[in-house]
């Protein structure tokens, strides 16, 4: 699905963050992106979201090269995503609101889907995610862990086949935090998205990657892989397999096991 | 602010004038009750119109303003090169008391409206583009970002984003310095008119000695910059209700 080729990618003459990076990707597949502040894993999503272009090497989806953000693939931020002077409605429904703005151009908008009925096709998504009664209220209003439910309703409302989440549960304390993640776990099946996940933490690197990116100090040439086949599969969170996992991405990040 | 107080400072800055008037005895302190009576009776009339003549300019200088200064603020604040470009010259121009430019402006102008609306334009179009201007270029990046991710490209981001974000700039800068606007507006009613309400004050206070109609001229003028302010704080309330609305 996607293929990122030879990716060379600097900020102004320092060390680059990635040198001729290879690495592929496969529909359906669940990854976390793991490492250290500084080692390139935001700048990696925004590369793969179209928000970011390399300098050199290229990145394809579904064989076409990326040039700008893509309609079908949706990102999901750490925080500030929210517009603040629009409601919870206003802000879920604002992705459908920018195609109507355009019409299907192919270019803002996947070609063919024109845009009747928002409220239809943005309420299911709010009453999925437990905020629908929310609705009217402004982010200000509403806790961290429901603003991530907006931003998590308007991104999914326009059927993404990618979802790139950075660090997307940072700010939220542990049981919201979890239940964010059972939920990103169960419209993962459900969906059959594929999922990019950016993360410093490896507990969280374990609970969502089945396959997990470890990046380290730049300059990153080569992906190191680790795979973690059982995420995903209910109770994973706090079996032997998940410990077994956080030790050996522990002692792959260099840190005392 | 609840009506209840503002009525009841109204009340009790009434109640001082009128003690302090009994206390003068002198002419040029009428009593309340005189202003009062001389304002409704001269209301109807002359005082009407003069109002109506202020009231225009600042209102056709307020439209122009923000019809000049925030697209202008809109585009410095998105583009780092353009405002880097501008910024000198705005930063040497803003704190200029524009009221000093009134008979640079008067002798280009000439005497009518356009002179008098220009210079209320001037005192607003700088205070609204340096806030507007601010608003924009500090818009956190992720929210850029996120909408960009959404498909959103340069109109729709002014369209979804800076637009909505300046609105309570617009309004800042408007109850900042609607004050300022009315007292230029004064100064240049003093000037070769005889229309507006600076013209009627100087005019009952210093060449008629018309003591309670200069006072009736002077509260028509306080009513004119308070119903300008609170018309804007009332809009802000209205359009940006995501400021005030911050607790559950």
């Amino acid at each position: 699905m996607i293929q990122i080729k030879e990716l060379t990618f600097a900020y102004s003459a320092s060390t680059p963050v990635f040198d001729r990076f290879t690495w592929s990707i496969a529909p359906g597949e669940a990854w976390v992106v793991l490492g250290p502040s500084g080692c390139g894993k935001t700048t990696l999503l925004y590369l793969l979201a179209g928000l970011k272009m390399p300098d050199t090497g290229s990145i394809s989806i579904f064989g076409k090269p990326l040039e700008r953000p893509r309609p079908l693939t949706g990102l999901i931020l750490q925080d500030y995503g929210l517009l603040p002077w629009a409601t919870v409605e206003e802000n879920a429904s604002l992705g459908w609101n920018i195609r109507k703005f355009y019409g299907p151009d192919e270019r803002h908008a996947p070609p063919g889907d024109s845009v009747v009925d928002i409220t239809g096709r943005v309420h299911p998504w709010l009453k999925r995610l437990g905020i629908l009664d929310l609705r009217e209220q402004f982010p200000a209003q509403i806790s961290g862990g429901q603003r991530q439910r907006a931003a998590i309703a308007r991104t999914l409302s326009l059927e993404p086949d990618l979802l790139l989440m950075d660090e997307p549960f940072a700010s939220l304390d542990a049981p919201t935090r979890e239940s964010l993640q059972d939920t990103i776990l169960s419209l993962r099946t459900e969906r059959a998205l594929t999922t990019i996940v950016v993360t410093h933490a490896l507990e969280e690197a374990a609970v969502l990657g089945q396959r997990i990116l470890l990046l380290a100090e730049p300059p990153n040439t080569h992906p190191n892989i680790i795979e973690n086949t059982g995420s995903g599969k209910s109770g994973f969170r706090g079996s032997e397999a998940y410990h077994d996992v956080c030790n050996e991405l522990r002692s792959a990040m260099g840190a005392e096991p | 602010m609840k009506t209840g107080h503002i009525l009841l400072a109204a009340l009790i800055i009434a109640l001082f004038w009128q003690m302090l008037s009994m206390f003068l005895q002198q002419p040029i302190l009428p009593s309340v009750i005189a202003v009062a009576s001389a304002f409704l009776r001269e209301l109807p009339g002359e005082l009407g119109w003069h109002f109506l003549a202020s009231l225009w300019r600042v209102v056709v200088s307020t439209f122009l303003a923000i019809l000049l200064a925030v697209p202008a603020g809109l585009l410095l604040g998105q583009s780092e090169r353009l405002n880097h470009f501008f910024s000198p010259a705005i930063y040497l121009l803003y704190p200029i008391p524009k009221v000093v430019l009134v008979p640079v402006v008067l002798l280009f102008l000439g005497v009518g409206d356009l002179s008098k609306i220009v210079i209320i334009l001037l005192v607003l179009f700088f205070q609204i583009l340096v806030l507007v201007r601010d608003q924009a270029a500090h818009l956190r990046s992720e929210l850029l970002l996120s909408v960009r991710s959404l498909g959103a490209g340069r109109r729709a981001l002014f369209r979804f984003v800076y637009l909505p974000a300046s609105l309570p700039a617009i309004f800042t800068a408007l109850r900042q310095s609607i004050g300022t606007a009315v007292a230029v507006l004064y100064i240049t009613e003093l000037f070769a008119t005889q229309r507006g309400l600076g013209y009627y004050i100087y005019m009952q206070g210093s060449t008629l000695f018309k003591y309670p109609e200069m006072y009736a001229g002077v509260l028509a003028m306080s009513l004119l910059g308070f119903g300008l302010y609170f018309a804007a704080d009332w809009l802000n309330q209205r359009l940006c209700p995501w400021i005030t609305k911050k607790d559950v």
